[in-house]
């Protein structure tokens, strides 16, 4: 039985065009942050990013990120899963903590998209995808979620009305997230007819590039009782699967079944079910993302997700209330960072000191983070004590 | 030694068609100038589409028909004026994409157009002198011309496939063949530029003409024939007239040449040119019929071949789509999209 | 330009899949897959052995037309991209020689060689499967498969 493990501070950049900032500033604005808001320093240090390597030519982030905050011979270890990287990170410091091997890690989840024009970013998004049968091809992330867009739509009788709600429930969440990168409101009509990127997949239904970081601390009960906010937000569950990279081998392609598979482990360890979330941040990538992510957490049956939601479901006020950060869609989706802001966000919710639109009273909260297009799944379980 | 024969045969042409009245219209050629070459419109490659990719097609069309393991063909030969790579042989994308490799011989041709009709009479000599006992040729190009030249009124693209063996496997037994050459310098392309230069009218009677008359005079002499004795007369395809005056100065008459032409509907298809007229005809000869295949290459030369239909023709027919299926399968095409499927754009990418 | 050039190695390695679609049958369980991968996907075991499907036929079961492409590919967009059933497999690919209006879920489609992309005029070429509408005509489905289970 792994021991307790508590999220003791959390921080966070504004997403945007940041280009007066590279990966080591951002990550700095995220850590100080971080580390103010919990009064103590991490022992160990897990970066979260997916595109250094491609768009930046920098790997070693590990010793580049701990070494450019002063933490100069402290562990640190780099972890990358696409999109997914914040979660798988949030995952690997939580196995650092409760195995015992250290008393506190920070994650840090840093995303730096906008040096170079889409064309180049969408390459480097792509790398995501399966390298030699799906980038190969010019395939982007689009087109794959795309493909599973245009087969659910068909098989469960869902317009392109009942998809446009969650775009438009993005923009209204984010209205009030001070690091939101858009605050826009927007209707599903705007949404139905918005460029065209991959069709059926519109540019509303797409999360923006931007730059950003957060990061969040977690640390054991022992240094979390001398932490600012004490031992308060828990770690109640982790669960994290795989699934493969090519579309063409999954075993449904109206599921992401892995995050099923990561969702029934965070649950049970928690001790918990989907009715017992009252929110959660999930990972909306595009806007059939969210509907599947919705279905695999167990929220809505299959088929069902954006007909609720569309009928009200999921709104500021119900439980679970979804994404009130404005989640990937408007708060913005640096991509390997954003696991880690949706636990920053989640902590910040339980404590009750949420800067955006709060969920009052909520005692259970759900981050599900999502690399590729269902690839590397990832669900953490925090509970307010 | 035993009489070789065409095994299978396939055909492929693209689906774009470029319209005559586009160039005319756009390069300032009045109606007459297409009307004369008698190709109202021609085929084009499309942008992911090239001679290997066409040649591709068409040998697993013959392959097919042939009912053989590719495994067993013994030599692959591409004949095309238009390669993807200047050094790099295109045979050996073919053979690997069709399941040829490794144990085959391979290598690719140039004599203008009639560079797969060369692969195709070396592929029949391997298997008469019993060195291979399946061949492999193919004719494949897309055709270029300089934009704005008359030859881009009839520059085109298509590709055609044989495979060669024993004759008790042939739709078509080889009776003779005879190959007439000289250096005659009327159509020249430079390494490194992009397109070829011709010598107008000096294409015709010293080039086209006495190569494709003499070949075929040479081939009758050897085998005793009469033009009377063919069936058939396909020959290399330019334009809608020359294969018919050709066959005048021959003494064949136009009804033995109109089944084996395709230049009406899709223009000059350089190494694919006679041999999808040949395979035109294949889809529809009946068993018996002797087949007079003159192609002709510019620099310059003719073969002459006879080829005798058996009946396995009718038995082999229907395994892959007929010349006439591809003929069907078009999309017309502005000039525009014809210059981008090209690449004529000077672009930049960053 | 794009972020990486052709490598000879790897499209050398990947010549089977690429130009005659490849796929892996797993002995064990039966099922037919495609990128093969050194273990069958589904069952685990490493009991595999090669299928091409180069000949055969299959049905469109999704597509997009996607009009944001990845640097290199402004020439094909808008770039349709279909995942279809073949042989028992199922296969991600470009459709080409179509029009985005004409492709459908559930018709007909059989895979062509063609050319995939070059990243510069003195680079290699990478050839690789597209899926085009059945052409009407001609033997079709010959080699291994046909048609197969309905989609997931």
């Amino acid at each position: 039985m792994p021991a307790r493990v508590y999220v003791v501070g959390a921080g966070m950049t504004k997403v945007g065009r940041h280009f007066d900032k590279g990966l080591v500033e951002l990550a700095a604005e995220a850590y100080d942050a971080a580390v103010e808001d919990a009064g103590i320093e991490p022992a160990g240090i897990v970066v979260a990013n997916m595109m250094a390597g491609s768009l930046q030519g920098q790997d070693s982030l590990g010793a580049l990120i701990a070494s450019s905050l002063g933490l100069r011979y402290r562990p640190a270890l780099h972890v990358e899963a696409a999109c997914g990287s914040g979660g798988a990170a949030v995952y690997t410091a939580y196995s650092l903590v409760a195995s015992g091997l250290l008393p506190s890690v920070v994650v840090i989840g840093v995303e730096k998209m906008t040096d170079y024009p889409t064309a180049i970013v969408t390459e480097a998004l792509a790398q995501a995808a399966d390298a030699d049968y799906e980038v190969f091809y010019g395939a982007s992330f689009a087109a794959l979620n795309a493909l599973m867009m245009r087969l659910y739509m068909r098989r469960y009788g869902v317009s392109r009305d009942e998809m446009s709600e969650w775009p438009v429930m993005m923009h209204e969440n984010a209205l009030s997230n001070p690091y939101a990168q858009l605050h826009k409101r927007i209707t599903r009509r705007m949404v139905a007819e918005s460029q065209v990127v991959a069709d059926p997949i519109r540019l509303l239904d797409s999360s923006p590039i931007g730059d950003g970081a957060a990061a969040v601390i977690l640390a054991s009960e022992e240094e979390a009782v001398r932490s600012k906010w004490g031992a308060t937000v828990e770690v109640a569950g982790v669960g994290l699967a795989v699934d493969t990279v090519e579309l063409s081998n999954r075993e449904a392609l109206d599921e992401v079944p892995a995050l099923g598979e990561a969702a029934r482990r965070a649950y049970s360890m928690a001790g918990l079910g989907p009715g017992d979330i009252d929110v959660a941040e999930i990972h909306d990538a595009f806007t059939i993302t969210a509907m599947l992510s919705i279905e695999a957490l167990g929220f809505a049956g299959k088929g069902e997700a954006a007909k609720q939601l569309a009928r009200g479901r999921f709104h500021p006020g119900d439980k679970p209330t979804l994404n009130p950060s404005g989640g990937l869609k408007a708060r913005g989706h640096p991509v390997g960072a954003t696991g880690v802001y949706q636990v920053a966000e989640l902590t910040m919710q339980l404590r009750g000191d949420y800067p955006g639109l709060r969920v009052e009273d909520a005692r259970n909260a759900l981050a599900s983070n999502i690399g590729g297009d269902g690839s590397t799944t990832t669900v953490i379980i925090l509970r307010r004590r | 030694m035993p009489r070789p024969g065409i095994v299978g045969w396939g055909a492929y042409i693209p689906r774009y068609r470029l319209p005559a009245s586009e160039t005319a219209q756009l390069w300032g050629y009045p109606d007459a100038v297409p009307a004369r070459l008698g190709v109202p419109e021609k085929s084009v490659a499309g942008p992911d589409e090239d001679s290997v990719t066409m040649g591709v097609e068409a040998a697993l069309n013959a392959l097919r028909r042939a009912g053989i393991e590719a495994s067993r063909i013994g030599a692959v030969f591409v004949g095309s004026e238009s390669k993807p790579y200047a050094v790099k042989p295109s045979a050996t994308i073919i053979a690997e994409a069709i399941g040829a490799t490794p144990d085959t011989m391979a290598s690719d041709l140039e004599f203008a157009c009639r560079a797969g009709s060369e692969g195709l009479r070396a592929a029949l000599g391997l298997v008469e002198a019993g060195r291979i006992q399946y061949g492999l040729a193919v004719g494949s190009d897309t055709a270029q011309a300089s934009p704005g030249d008359v030859l881009d009124f009839t520059a085109a693209s298509g590709a055609a496939a044989y495979i060669v063996g024993p004759s008790r496997e042939s739709v078509a037994v080889l009776e003779g063949v005879y190959t007439y050459v000289t250096d005659t310098p009327d159509f020249w392309r430079r390494d490194g530029s992009p397109y070829p230069l011709h010598g107008e009218a000096f294409t015709g009677a010293p080039a086209y003409f006495h190569h494709i008359v003499s070949a075929v005079k040479g081939l009758m002499e050897s085998l005793g024939l009469k033009p009377a004795d063919f069936d058939y007369a396909v020959f290399h395809q330019p334009n809608t007239s020359f294969p018919l005056r050709a066959a005048k100065k021959l003494g064949i008459p136009p009804e033995k040449v109109e089944p084996g032409l395709v230049v009406r509907w899709i223009g000059n298809t350089y190494n694919a040119s006679a041999l999808l007229g040949l395979a035109k005809v294949l889809d529809e000869a009946e068993p018996g019929s002797r087949i007079l295949l003159a192609p002709f290459g510019s620099g310059a030369g003719a073969d002459a071949y006879s080829f005798i239909v058996t009946d396995l023709v009718e038995e082999k027919r229907p395994r892959a789509p007929r010349v006439a299926d591809y003929l069907a399968r078009r999309r017309r095409i502005t000039y525009a999209a014809y210059a981008k499927y090209r690449n004529l754009y000077r672009r930049a990418e960053w | 330009m794009p972020l990486r050039p052709l490598s000879p190695p790897k499209i050398w390695r990947r010549r089977r899949q690429h130009y005659r679609l490849e796929a892996a049958r797993c002995r064990s369980c039966g099922r037919v897959f495609y990128p093969p991968r050194p273990h069958c996907p589904y069952c685990g075991s490493r009991e595999t052995e090669p299928v091409p499907l180069q000949l055969a036929r299959g049905r469109l079961l999704t597509y997009t037309v996607e009009y944001t492409v990845p640097s290199g590919f402004r020439s094909q967009a808008p770039l349709v991209i279909g995942l279809a059933e073949i042989g028992g497999a199922r296969v991600l690919a470009p459709i080409t020689d179509a029009d985005p209006e004409e492709v459908e879920v559930g018709m007909c489609v059989e895979p062509v060689l063609r050319r995939v992309r070059s990243t510069d005029p003195y680079g290699l070429i990478a050839y690789g499967v597209k899926l085009r509408p059945c052409l009407q005509g001609g033997g079709g489905g010959g080699g291994a498969g046909e048609g197969g289970q309905g989609d997931s």
